[in-house]
């Protein structure tokens, strides 16, 4: 169970209402909270509950859910040696988030990776430009309607067909 | 009347193609005489998109595009995402499957280390290190040669346990790896540590206090350089870790000198390593007793209609994996590389993001090199060890 990890309660007694669901799954923790207070939730987290080592920032693109995006933040604490996982919705209307630049630098490239590939927009990043792909690229490769073989080429059949 | 000083500023383009940026790394560097005012890393020359082809690939398939990713470790490289697909699974690889994974992933570190000094060295000026680093590297190539068939490109480890056994005289040869090497280490040590121009080109350069690199997310040697003691092998460990005694070396001076000093000293605990698994390695099976994800025995295939059937099927649909999630970190020679994978249910992954530390470590380079000379960014490139085909993916 998710419920009765330390983070998670820390996380449901101060954020009661943005928290949208706990899960515990090959014995990661994943939180799933809503956009709105993700700064203070990461702040808090950073803050109180020790995770300092922001490891990763990604996202998942469900093409034909709703909402489409899930921003996944995956953060370490070195002092207590825990791994937490966060996701965030954000909805392919309103493509925006805000950035977590101001709290952990090294969310500044990974976001720009997410923005080059999956066209999420962080609110307050300072340097919001493409990042693998070069700046006059048009599309988000990593989402699900984008080609394997890139726009308008053939699509691979299979090497038999 | 005095002349006034020109303040402009020059700006300076440093690679793709340049030999001391570690491969297809370009730098846009403004200078102020020789002393840095800006750098701007522009990164992407090498962009394959190995995430987005792995959505289109069954999950075996993707093991060989791993490869590629930090080519000079492949085979963490590989043990990363097998385990984090075993994860999702939930099978776990044989004792005697686990204690060669740590042997070869140890052996890759050495490998990887050897070339980071050898290159590192060279950057700085000291030519007779890089060859001797790479006379050595080359012994380890040879049991990468003999155990998987490649010397870089290997693609040995498999979802639940390895590709093959280990070949007759694999023991002897990684046991005189073990015996051999630190007299080699010494040398190298001999050549460096003490000589003053190392030390003047090393000591106090690119500086990044313990909090800096915490906030820049940089992992792996680079980090504990700077003395904070995170090592993904010791604190969350994977593939049997746990069971082996080693020190985490740590720097307190922050700068490229004590990267140097981690990483010869963490050369010295991998060769420890790998002799408590030489001790412990027992025979065994080397794949997981789960037929519906691992390949039959090659004789099964050869022989009967059953195995072969078997072999298709799997090599041609893949296999199933349960609907659901999983983060698996690695403590690579860089740093934590980690696999993210999501999976519906299917035989291919939804979604795979592979975590590179060579990324996020070069992130720092800016803030380590700012009002530094530009001689010393070259330095600085060397001690962060970066990786251009695991930071473009």
């Amino acid at each position: 169970m998710a419920e009765d990890k330390h983070t998670v309660i820390m996380l449901r007694a101060r954020f009661a209402d943005s928290i949208i669901s706990a899960k515990k799954f090959r014995d990661e923790v994943t939180v799933t909270v809503g956009k709105e207070e993700i700064i203070n939730i990461c702040r808090f987290l950073k803050e109180n509950l020790q995770y300092n080592l922001l490891t990763d920032v990604t996202a998942v693109d469900y093409l034909g859910k709703v909402p489409r995006f899930m921003m996944v933040y995956h953060l370490y604490s070195i002092p207590n040696k825990e791994r937490l996982r966060i996701k965030v919705p954000v909805a392919e209307s309103d493509l925006t988030i805000d950035s977590l630049v101001p709290i952990w630098k090294s969310a500044n490239w990974l976001e720009r990776e997410v923005y080059d590939l999956f066209g999420i927009i962080f609110n307050n990043h300072p340097d919001l430009r493409r990042i693998l792909m070069p700046n006059d690229w048009v599309g988000h490769p990593l989402r699900k309607d984008y080609p394997l073989q890139g726009p308008g080429r053939e699509p691979y059949k299979g090497r038999l067909a | 009347m005095t002349k006034i000083a020109n303040k402009e500023t020059m700006t300076l383009n440093m690679g793709p193609q340049h030999p001391s940026t570690h491969g297809v790394l370009r730098l846009i560097v403004e200078l102020d005489g020789e002393v840095i005012q800006k750098l701007t890393p522009d990164i992407g020359y090498l962009h394959r998109g190995v995430e987005k082809l792995a959505e289109h690939r069954t999950y075996h398939q993707t093991i060989p595009l791993t490869d590629r990713l930090d080519y000079l470790s492949p085979m963490h490289n590989n043990l990363g995402y097998v385990l984090a697909v075993e994860k999702l699974l939930g099978i776990e690889a044989p004792e005697r499957a686990q204690t060669v994974r740590v042997i070869m992933a140890e052996l890759t570190r050495l490998k990887s280390h050897l070339l980071w000094l050898a290159c590192h060295a060279l950057d700085i000026g000291a030519m007779t290190v890089f060859i001797y680093c790479f006379r050595e590297r080359e012994k380890i190539m040879d049991v990468y040669e003999r155990i998987s068939g490649a010397r870089m490109t290997t693609n040995f480890f498999r979802v639940g346990g390895l590709s093959s056994d280990v070949y007759a005289g694999f023991e002897e040869d990684v046991r005189r790896i073990v015996a051999e090497f630190p007299a080699h280490f010494d040398t190298y040590e001999g050549l460096l540590t003490k000589n003053t121009i190392w030390l003047q080109r090393t000591v106090g350069n690119g500086v990044i206090s313990a909090e800096e690199a915490i906030d820049f997310g940089i992992t792996g040697p680079a980090l504990r350089g700077s003395g904070v003691d995170y090592d993904v092998r010791r604190d969350d460990p994977y593939s049997g870790y746990e069971n082996y005694k080693f020190e985490v070396p740590l720097g307190n001076k922050c700068d490229t000198f004590d990267r140097y000093k981690v990483r010869l000293i963490e050369m010295r605990e991998a060769l420890k390593i790998i002799g408590q698994a030489l001790d412990s390695l027992k025979p065994g099976p080397i794949l997981a007793d789960a037929p519906k994800v691992c390949y039959p025995p090659k004789d099964a295939v050869y022989n009967t209609i059953e195995g072969l059937i078997h072999h298709f099927k799997i090599a041609s649909e893949g296999f199933p994996v349960p609907e659901g999630e999983v983060y698996q970190g690695v403590e690579n020679p860089k740093g934590e590389l980690g696999y993210y994978i999501v999976s519906d249910g299917s035989a291919k992954p939804y979604r795979m993001r592979i975590r590179p530390p060579s990324f996020v470590n070069l992130q720092a380079i800016e803030k380590m090199c700012k009002g530094a000379m530009i001689a010393d960014l070259i330095a600085v490139i060397g001690s962060l060890d970066i990786v251009l085909g695991e930071i473009d993916r």
